[in-house]
């Protein structure tokens, strides 16, 4: 009998409305097996306004508030006076947030909140879309994806503009600590977040959550795809602490991209000279990581 | 009790002082600066022990104020104009999540185009939210104000939050000796909040949740009855501030010279002080003329609009905002109150000071005698430079 | 678990704050394949487990995967991750 590499308590209830085969559900389950029962998250619209069930149920072996999309960072630093304020030590407090929610409708408190220096953790499950509302583009879209308002058709070839590079928003910003995760490697995933709740100050994490739906697998292979998205260089894993660059998962030898893009029919309408544009566009992403890491080293 | 000379906004900033806020979260906008920057001050001195939220919106304050209270903090935050219709989305969210927090409003009419003066549009605007209102007519008024409305959204059976305001400039930024309560009779009168119906750090429920018609209409609900045990409950807490601090807020519609009036002018904020020194004038020429204030305009006062339309006297009700395709704000809620009044009084709605125009005694002359002399039309607004559709460039400009 | 809380609260009439778990619901019925789980290829690997969005499978006292029935909705990730290939996913009738 293995040993588990994760923490076995559980802190996500079952009976929750996940689609089958969420990547998002995933995200909360490791990140609270991380954190432990010592914690308060706070959500805004999002699949997982949907996901933690309705009214009087409630998915979360923890407290949870729900807050307005744009608003998750403003919601934790309200939370985390409040603990001050009241004397109550000892708390993690968690912004879990969309992608839509933090890069581009939140990504104003999201900076208010890492400016100003709250003591709090904000994780961004992404599953590249505004999948709560079904499948429209988001900031964190990745190129060429097909989304319902980037339809492939005529001249269209899906979304034409590159992700959003909210990891390289939230360096600017210089908080103690920020890392991807991807929901394909928990036990990366939770020694990060595991780091993260020992620090104190402002704490974000950047999770690959796939989609099933919205991406257009099948729900069996959720794991395959987020495997194949940092085992080919497209999502690598690392952390920023203090503003130094380490990756967490190092692949000397990638896959290619387009095994990645194959098991997905949001990608089935592309070229070969469109793949191969996109492996570029990684490779390139890569080195500058790897610039990111030595210079910083 | 110590006597000090201070502006509107200080009111405010010492007020939350007094209420023992754990938590201030604001965000900078004319003419509420000085009460955030008063309280960044008391803060940093340690006069205040609360935590001060440098939030980066106004929309980000109320999010902060909100989700403080919903662990049980006491929460303050301050507004005005832009930074209140920003905040809109949240106000429904304080009332929904049954959040307690107060909030001074600083009342500066709203764009397009700019303007930084008073007008009431910014508040009034957030009418439907579901958050007691209050309007000071001075800032003594506003310091006692705000203590009474943090007592009143606190109760467990209110759990609503109110809003302060109070005008823009006049109040704001103009000082008045303002007798300052002492700090032990302000917790008496102020007791810690209770925790009811809050979100337990240490117990995994969900405040705010995902609800289904099943469920949604009963919160609604819940919400309205809330409103409605806010006024009754208010003369009680009006009655514990008297006995303790020894000042009479006045209820919500405080009269003056009504019961013999031909024509009583229902006004807000600093209107009423203009207002009441042309009633004296006015009677010292044998008009028999009245005043009524409406400090609080939700829950509104409807029992005590009834009651005024009692006296017989026609009615006209000062708007410093409008409610476009209708009329004033405050006068379409006296004229419902006084639907089924029987004999129904004549009730007109005068618009006037929008944007900083002086509400003079000569306008509030005109207003008295516009209701004692005229039938004219149920809208009039009564300031205008030109009569509507006679405005020339050389009109406007000249 | 979350210390103190020996049951559930009653949701309070007028604020919105949920109080139930969501295990006191089932989604069984979103199911259209089930795991069916072969002991004798099982190599207790606890992968299944590990990658479960659904907290369907719970590891009994020698380590082999029980499926929780009330909750598992079918995805079907479990066979796929299953390194010996013990698990399959079986049409519901």
């Amino acid at each position: 009998m293995a040993k588990l590499t994760i923490p076995a308590e559980e802190l996500l209830r079952s009976g929750h409305s996940a689609c089958p085969g969420c990547g998002a559900a995933l995200a909360m389950r490791y990140v609270l097996k991380a954190l432990g029962p010592e914690t308060i998250v706070t959500v805004p619209a999002s699949c997982w306004t949907v996901i933690g069930t309705p009214y009087p149920t409630t998915a979360l072996d923890v407290p949870m508030l729900d807050n307005p999309i744009e608003a998750t960072g403003a919601s934790v630093s309200g939370l985390r006076a409040a603990l001050d304020a009241l004397g109550q030590k000892g708390l993690t407090v968690v912004g879990f947030a969309g992608d839509g929610g933090t890069v581009d409708i939140g990504l104003q408190s999201l900076s208010g909140m890492l400016e100003r220096g709250t003591d709090a953790i904000y994780v961004m499950y992404d599953n590249e879309a505004y999948m709560n509302t079904g499948i429209q583009r988001s900031g964190s879209t990745p190129s060429l994806a097909w989304t319902t308002t980037t339809p492939v058709g005529g001249a269209s070839r899906g979304k034409l503009e590159p992700k959003k590079d909210i990891m390289a928003i939230v360096a600017a910003h210089h908080p103690v600590y920020a890392a991807t995760g991807n929901i394909a490697f928990p036990e990366d995933l939770i020694k990060k977040v595991a780091k993260a709740k020992a620090l104190s100050g402002p704490r974000f994490f950047h999770v690959l959550a796939p989609c099933p739906p919205g991406w257009r697998y099948d729900a069996e292979r959720t794991i395959e795809v987020g495997r194949l998205a940092t085992d080919t260089h497209l999502f690598p894993l690392y952390e920023v602490e203090n503003d130094r660059y380490r990756i967490t998962r190092r692949i000397e030898r990638p896959k290619p991209v387009a095994d990645y893009l194959r098991l997905q029919g949001r990608f089935d309408h592309l070229r070969v000279e469109e793949v191969a544009s996109l492996q570029e566009a990684v490779e390139a992403r890569y080195r500058r990581l790897l610039a990111l890491e030595s210079a910083s080293a | 009790m110590a006597r000090e000379v201070l502006s509107g906004d200080y009111a405010q900033s010492y007020a939350a002082k007094l209420a023992r806020v754990d938590v201030v979260a604001a965000y900078p906008i004319t003419p509420q600066t000085s009460i955030v920057e008063k309280l960044a001050d008391l803060v940093v001195t340690g006069a205040l022990r609360a935590q001060y939220i440098k939030v980066e919106s106004e929309h980000s304050a109320l999010q902060a104020c909100v989700s403080a209270s919903a662990l049980g903090a006491r929460a303050y935050t301050a507004t005005s104009s832009q930074g209140l219709l920003l905040m809109h989305e949240l106000l429904h969210w304080a009332s929904g999540m049954r959040t307690p927090v107060v909030m001074g409003v600083a009342n500066r009419a709203v764009a397009a185009p700019w303007s930084i003066d008073v007008d009431h549009a910014d508040s009034m605007s957030q009418r439907d939210t579901g958050w007691i209102q209050f309007y000071a007519e001075s800032n003594q008024e506003v310091l006692d104000t705000v203590l009474a409305a943090f007592r009143l959204s606190e109760d467990e059976a209110v759990r609503l939050p109110s809003m302060v305001a109070m005008d823009a400039f006049y109040l704001t930024h103009t000082v008045e000796p303002v007798d300052v309560p002492e700090q032990a009779d302000v917790d008496r009168f102020l007791p810690p909040r209770s925790k009811v119906g809050t979100l337990d750090p240490h117990r995994p429920t969900r405040l705010g949740s995902f609800t289904s018609p099943e469920h949604y209409t009963e919160f609604r609900h819940a919400v309205a009855s809330a409103s409605k045990a806010a006024a009754q409950l208010a003369p009680t807490v009006e009655e514990e501030y008297a006995r303790i601090v020894g000042r009479d807020l006045g209820g919500p519609l405080p009269r003056y010279l009504t019961d013999d009036a031909d024509a009583i002018l229902v006004t807000m904020g600093t209107a009423t002080t203009t207002a009441r020194s042309t009633v004296d004038a006015l009677r010292a020429e044998g008009r028999k003329v009245g005043l009524a204030k409406l400090r609080r305009f939700r829950p509104f006062p409807s029992e005590e609009v009834r009651a005024l339309g009692r006296t017989g006297a026609r009615i006209g009700v000062l708007d410093r905002s409008f409610t476009y395709g209708a009329a004033g704000a405050a006068a379409t809620e006296v004229m419902a109150a006084l639907y089924a009044a029987s004999p129904r009084p004549l009730v007109r709605s005068f618009v006037a000071g929008l944007g900083g125009r002086d509400i003079t005694p000569a306008l509030v002359r005109s207003l008295y005698r516009h209701l004692l002399e005229e039938e004219g039309p149920e809208v009039v607004w009564a300031d205008l430079k030109v009569p509507p559709g006679e405005a020339t460039a050389e009109a406007l400009h000249g | 678990m979350t210390a103190g809380l020996a049951s559930p609260l009653p949701p309070p009439i007028d604020t919105p704050l949920a109080t139930v778990p969501s295990d006191t619901l089932t989604t069984a019925s979103w199911r259209t394949f089930r795991p069916v789980i072969d002991r004798g290829l099982c190599t207790r690997c606890n992968l299944c487990w590990k990658f479960c969005p659904d907290i369907a499978l719970e590891l009994d006292a020698e380590g082999y995967p029980v499926l929780r029935e009330a909750f598992c909705k079918g995805c079907g990730i479990c066979a796929v991750e299953c390194p010996p290939k013990a698990i399959v996913m079986e049409k519901e009738v």
